[in-house]
């Protein structure tokens, strides 16, 4: 259950430029032969950080022990594994920023309390110029002021606002919260047709 | 904001309560599990000390990581092996039903929810797979979830959901021969993108999708996904209550004629107003194949690669990267294109209908030497009736493999793989890099009978050639 509030995420970023990169991508639908989420960290991007040989954004020195992950547009599209944002997590990332999210990979960041904010183009192209130009700068995703700040500058950043609201109050784990409808979840049911029997 | 679509009504009846995030709790009629997706989140309900508080409302298969060759027990591959002795546990720990291969019903979560009747018009579905979409060819509202939301369905039967704008979708006139409900799919996502649905319900209709079986409006909206729309669906028809008629979960008799009378009424108003429209003429719609690395870069059997000159600025980069990992080059036709292996089965296209259509392909001749074919039914219930029929020995006369129920190669979770760069011409759903198991195998999506055709010629095909 969620009790841990985000209101920023700050640390060094890592830009991994791309569109549409998906979740097979991400996390290879073989290392998902688990029933716990332990190991999925260590095969993150495996197969495209292999076909790179060392060039992967992920495998560059400079990136290493980045918080925040920084992607073009569409990212996490495809199949809805959670393993996905699990092997980013694990990985080291809290927070990413980018063009657009596929919609369940941002619900899955949000039910683990990853932070997925979204900048207009201008910006999103000058971030990335600045952290790879300089990438030990510390980078802010600010959850609460609704910005990203950088040596680029302060952009303005786009969150959906009840997953804002999710993140500040520290209710991201939806589970308590659901639970807490208690017996109006019964009352639903019976109100439907197909629940009675018809 | 869109009012009184089939999307607002089931919205409307299945909401709990509004939360403070404007967020909606919604209850969740059927959940449907499986073996990739689920451990963990079985594995939270027992650290927060919670049941499922309605065991009766979620259904199990396993389809992902089953063999296709012997489904014996227990299974030569460990994990695959642990997975499905963990699913078991949690089905008899908390009183689920498990369609396992025992139980005749086991097959692909998405074709054996519609074949059971457990996916009816007017419910909310969830899964923790993104092809759950599927299910919206019956009406329903059907969404991949996370297993976090696993999670949450289990304890609470409901989901934390924020509302979905509605985009209708008009595809008119009729289809031309030799195109199928796949091609209507890929043509709908190549024009609206890869990511164009993202915040919408997809409420697919016209003329094209009144004629179209369930089984093809299942390939539609399986596909919504692929396009970024979480869910797509068709509004209820008579169509739809016949197929469910006399469905093992189906209600009978007299329950039966009242529930059809509740499922027309969830149908959309003819004075529903949506966020937005785009309209498609069926008759443009051609047999069509991918080229590149997503379900959006295909074009039709008629048509070329396109060129990075054609394109603007902004695509080019992707048009590189995908011929780069395809090794195919711009400007060149898309039929031609030698295959290794061809695949016919998935959550998209592995139901009867979709291997009739295969098989009358496969009567015209024989899979080419040094081409792997595989023919992997939806279900224990569609290779039981495609047995009945005699497509089974059709498809192992023209040199096909006749294979198990599963998911197979469509991901590869299992022991069907491609192997090195091979190029499968496929039925399935997603041509991401590497989705076929191996890193860099390649995937040319298209419809079974396309890919029927391809097996034969050893190369992509226009089908209304092949018949």
């Amino acid at each position: 259950m969620a009790e841990r509030t985000i209101e920023q995420v700050v640390g060094s970023a890592a830009v991994l430029r791309g569109d549409d990169i998906d979740t097979d991508r991400i996390i290879p639908a073989r290392f998902m032969k688990v029933v716990t989420f332990d190991t999925v960290g260590e095969h993150l991007f495996e197969d495209d950080r292999k076909a790179a040989k060392g060039d992967h954004a992920l495998d560059q020195e400079h990136y290493h022990g980045a918080r925040i992950l920084v992607v073009g547009r569409n990212f996490g599209c495809g199949s809805s594994r959670e393993h996905a944002p699990q092997a980013l997590m694990r990985f080291g990332f809290d927070a990413f920023v980018g063009d657009s999210f596929a919609e369940i990979f941002s619900g899955n960041c949000t039910a683990l309390g990853l932070p997925c904010v979204v900048l207009d183009e201008d910006d999103l192209a000058a971030l990335m110029d600045a952290v790879e130009l300089a990438p030990d700068q510390s980078v802010r995703v600010d959850v609460e002021a609704e910005t990203v700040t950088s040596r680029a500058g302060v952009a303005r950043a786009r969150i959906p606002a009840g997953t804002r609201q999710q993140l500040l109050e520290g209710t991201w784990d939806a589970t308590a919260v659901l639970l807490d409808a208690g017996d109006e979840i019964e009352a639903t049911a019976e109100r439907l047709a197909y629940v009675t029997g018809f | 904001m869109s009012a009184n679509t089939l999307f607002d009504k089931v919205w409307d009846q299945h909401t709990v309560r509004e939360l403070p995030t404007g967020q909606t709790q919604l209850f969740i009629g059927t959940h449907l599990i499986h073996e990739v997706t689920s451990p963990q989140a079985f594995a939270m309900l027992r650290e927060l000390g919670l049941a499922v508080r309605f065991p009766e409302r979620t259904f199990a298969t396993v389809d992902h990581i089953i063999p296709t060759d012997s489904q014996i027990r227990p299974f030569a591959d460990e994990l695959a092996e642990a997975m499905m002795s963990e699913l078991e546990r949690n089905c008899r720990d908390y009183g689920i039903t498990f369609f396992d291969s025992a139980s005749g019903h086991q097959g692909v979560v998405h074709v054996i929810g519609p074949e059971l009747g457990l996916t009816q018009p007017g419910m909310t579905i969830a899964c923790g797979d993104s092809h759950t979409s599927t299910h919206g060819a019956f009406g329903a509202i059907a969404f991949g979830v996370g297993t976090s939301q696993v999670r949450d369905v289990l304890a609470t039967q409901t989901l934390a959901m924020a509302r979905l704008a509605v985009r209708r979708i008009e595809v008119s006139g009729k289809l031309g021969s030799g195109v199928h409900a796949k091609d209507v799919t890929l043509a709908i996502i190549r024009k609206l993108g890869v990511n164009g649905g993202v915040g919408f319900a997809y409420e697919y209709g016209g003329d094209v999708f009144d004629s179209l079986t369930l089984e093809e409006r299942m390939t539609v909206c399986n596909m919504a996904i692929e396009g970024g729309a979480r869910c797509g669906y068709v509004n209820p028809d008579e169509a739809t209550f016949e197929y469910l008629r006399g469905r093992l979960h189906a209600p009978e008799g007299d329950a039966f004629e009242r529930a059809v009378q509740g499922w027309r009424s969830v149908a959309s108003g003819a004075d529903a107003s949506y966020d937005d429209r785009v309209e498609f003429d069926g008759a443009e719609i051609a047999p069509s194949v991918t080229w590149g690395i997503n379900p959006g870069q295909n074009a039709g059997i008629g048509e070329c690669i396109p060129r990075a000159s054609e394109l603007p600025d902004s695509e080019r980069p992707q048009l590189e990267e995908a011929l780069e990992y395809m090794g195919l080059r711009q400007g060149d036709p898309i039929a031609g294109t030698p295959i290794d292996v061809a695949f016919i089965g998935s959550c998209t296209n592995g139901r009867l209908s979709d291997l009739r259509a295969a098989a009358r392909v496969a009567r015209t001749g024989q899979v080419q030497p040094g081409v792997r074919a595989l023919v992997v039914p939806g279900s224990q219930e569609v290779a039981r009736q495609a047995e009945a029929e005699g497509l089974d020995e059709t498809f192992r006369a023209a040199g096909f493999e006749w294979r198990e129920p599963g998911c197979s190669m469509c991901l590869a979770m299992n022991p069907d793989k491609l192997i090195g760069r091979e190029i499968c011409a496929s039925s399935s759903n997603r041509n991401f890099k590497g989705r076929q198991g191996s890193p860099t195998g390649r995937t040319l999506l298209m419809s079974p009978a396309m890919v029927a055709a391809a097996a034969i010629r050893g190369e992509v095909a226009d089908v209304r050639e092949v018949l």
